[in-house]
């Protein structure tokens, strides 16, 4: 009935005692997301909104068992909150955190893959199961459990189209923010391959923007491979080029990334393209044929 | 951050990468001096703005006498250079950089950038030099030559040496461009920049290698640790509203349409952009006031919206999920007050304590016009501003 997490995923948070730490613990705890521990160096052997804490991410595995780490550390110290979720090869680790420097992602990132982890962000607002689990930043009162897959770049335009589907009865088996940097963990090919194997999900939503190929090179796998409706929207198609949307992988660069030529490749891959963002919820249920 | 070529070489040349010899003037007479300082002719006078296609547009020029240098210098300070890259408008140039004159036998290109794609960094190289690249990367990929970088073992000797080869380089050559590319990708890497190009990379006819011009942009993301780089920043190369808006740490671009946005999140505030334009109207501007937006953030963000002359209306759509819909209505409510706004505002709430947020608009007797989904808000808007 969902991906990467489930009512079986045991949480441990990084930075659980700073303040975006302490909120988001007590937000998901109070959706029933299963938090086992957090680390907080310097902090170890006491406990946190009635959670223990640790000293180290090790410690912690081995006190608890957590197979998902979530990391609210700042930037100057989120990329080695990654080395270190990665080096106790914890399964799944979601990083939160906007403003990483690239240099100290790209070699995060290179260590997570040889550690065979999985990361998703950073940048982004998480993942979440609807009515099972919880891990991120997201506004949970939106979701309802149900059957449709939700992958995006952007935080925000997510929730935008979640609510509609929502509104329209549409449950979500799991919604992933892949996040908006140049760097990042688990693309849209990843989700998608996730998704498309996944029996409880009937239908994707694929939220992209401008910069980058990602999309791109996602629609090649669905032009091939992938065996349900896919919906897509590029966010960006009024963008100037060469000026950073926000995001900072958001970006025309050289001529490359916009939003015409995502567009006008995921429509040639048979995903079904909405020029405007008020369409998504309304295309998911004619692809889906109700 | 973008700098411009003169910081661009001096920070370069402290890694090792040999330049030319040079000497920055802001008057002609500081541009006589630079000419004396090298002592030799011709000199090359270049005009330093943010923006490439600077020799196209006549803002580079050789100069033969120390005459020619100021007469020169006199023409180029203060003249609205404009480049396929400026805009018809231009941009005015305040600095010069007076160069030696070298004897060119070959011009090649060097860029290092991230490839997003294998999430490491990666150095081109082309025969191909002096040119548009991105023309040449368009119509002739093949005379681009690429390395991927390992992040973590970063640029290795025998990558370098192979793109020297590339470039059709032999003997004592093949070391000295290796030696120069090692140093390059050190500058890159350890002050965290998202470009560097050097086109032209120039072989003179001595046998000597430089860097005959330099483009660098460094991760914004990392300035935290080059406190030093700040004052490299050249804020006339910048808009201002968009300074403005940078001091409140506020994610801000200008466009050229009448609807002025305010929107939470990068993703939402493109997709706002994009449904404004699928009504029949054109967006003023990109803005995202960030998930955690205070009353303060937003009425520092309604008053850079406002001081765009050309926004007839402003649409502001803000999904809840961090931040609070009656917290960002109280700062919109409090903003329009001070701010005395005459122009029609289009507010579009959802999500947390949206309710809430709706009854601040309400009672507060002014004239907010509200919406109900995106689709709806972007007609309401699109309307007002063409009333």
């Amino acid at each position: 009935m969902s991906i990467l997490v489930n009512s079986n995923t045991r949480l441990i948070v990084q930075g659980i005692t700073g303040k975006e730490g302490t909120f988001h613990t007590q937000q998901m705890k109070a959706y029933g997301t299963n938090v086992v521990g957090g680390i907080t160096p310097g902090k170890g052997g006491t406990t946190h909104e009635g959670i223990p804490v640790f000293d180290t991410v090790a410690d912690a595995v081995r006190e608890t068992g957590a197979n998902v780490s979530i990391i609210y550390v700042p930037p100057p110290f989120a990329a080695d909150a990654i080395l270190e979720a990665a080096e106790a090869k914890i399964p799944l680790i979601v990083c939160i955190t906007e403003g990483i420097p690239t240099v100290d992602m790209m070699r995060a990132f290179d260590y997570v893959q040889k550690q065979g982890v999985r990361l998703i962000g950073p940048n982004c607002p998480g993942i979440i199961t609807p009515g099972a689990c919880k891990i991120g930043i997201m506004p949970a009162h939106i979701h309802m459990p149900g059957r449709v897959g939700v992958v995006s770049r952007s935080g925000t335009l997510t929730y935008e189209a979640v609510h509609q589907l929502t509104g329209l009865g549409l449950g979500q088996s799991t919604c992933i923010g892949i996040g908006g940097d140049p760097i990042i963990g688990t693309r849209f090919i990843d989700a998608l391959q996730l998704f498309n194997e996944d029996p409880d999900t009937d239908a994707v939503v694929m939220i992209g923007e401008i910069g980058g190929t990602d999309e791109e090179t996602a629609a090649e796998y669905v032009k091939h491979h992938m065996k349900k409706p896919v919906v897509g929207f590029i966010a960006g198609q009024t963008a100037p080029p060469g000026r950073r949307m926000g995001h900072a992988g958001a970006i025309i660069a050289g001529g490359k990334g916009t939003a015409a030529e995502k567009m006008a490749i995921m429509t040639e891959a048979g995903i079904h393209v909405v020029q405007s963002p008020a369409d998504i919820g309304a295309k998911v249920v004619e692809a889906l044929g109700h | 951050m973008k700098i411009h070529e003169y910081q661009a070489k001096a920070l370069l040349s402290k890694y090792g990468v040999t330049v030319p010899r040079s000497h920055v003037a802001r008057t002609p007479a500081e541009a006589r001096e630079a000419a004396e300082k090298l002592g030799g002719f011709p000199v090359v006078i270049k005009a330093q703005i943010h923006a490439g296609g600077r020799g196209k547009g006549g803002g580079v020029k050789l100069a033969k006498s120390l005459e020619e240098v100021e007469t020169i210098a006199a023409q180029i300070l203060g003249m609205q250079l404009v480049t396929h890259q400026t805009g018809p408008e231009g941009r005015t140039v305040r600095t010069v950089l007076i160069e030696e004159g070298l004897h060119i036998k070959k011009e090649f290109y060097l860029g290092l950038l991230i490839d997003r794609a294998t999430s490491s960094p990666v150095f081109m190289a082309s025969q191909a030099g002096g040119m548009d690249i991105e023309e040449v990367a368009a119509h002739t990929p093949e005379k681009i030559l690429k390395e991927i970088i390992d992040p973590t073992l970063g640029l290795q000797p025998y990558q370098a040496r192979k793109l020297a080869f590339g470039l059709g380089l032999t003997d004592k050559l093949v070391g000295k461009a290796t030696k120069f590319m090692l140093a390059l990708y050190k500058a890159f890497v350890e002050s965290d920049a998202s470009l560097v190009e050097i086109n032209p990379f120039l072989l003179t006819e001595e046998g000597d290698l430089y860097a005959l011009d330099a483009k660098m942009t460094f991760d914004d993301n990392a300035m935290y640790r080059h406190p030093d780089y700040a004052e490299m920043r050249d804020l006339h190369e910048e808009e201002e509203l968009e300074i403005e808006a940078s001091k409140f740490d506020l994610n801000y671009v200008k466009l050229d349409g009448t609807i002025g946005c305010m929107v939470n999140g990068a993703g939402l505030a493109m997709g706002t952009m994009d449904i404004i334009h699928h009504a029949g109207g054109s967006p003023a501007n990109f803005l995202d006031v960030g998930g955690g937006a205070s009353q303060q953030r937003v009425e520092n963000a309604f008053r850079i919206l406002l001081a765009d002359p050309n926004v007839k209306a402003v649409l502001i759509n803000i999904f809840g999920g961090i931040v609070r819909c009656d917290m960002v209505a109280a700062g919109v409510v409090e903003a329009a007050r001070n701010l005395g706004v005459q122009i029609p505002i289009v507010v579009r709430l959802e999500g947390t304590n949206v309710e809430k947020g709706r009854e601040v608009l309400e009672q507060s007797g002014l004239n907010f016009t509200t919406a109900t989904g995106m689709k709806d808000a972007a007609e309401k808007v699109v309307a007002l501003a063409a009333a």
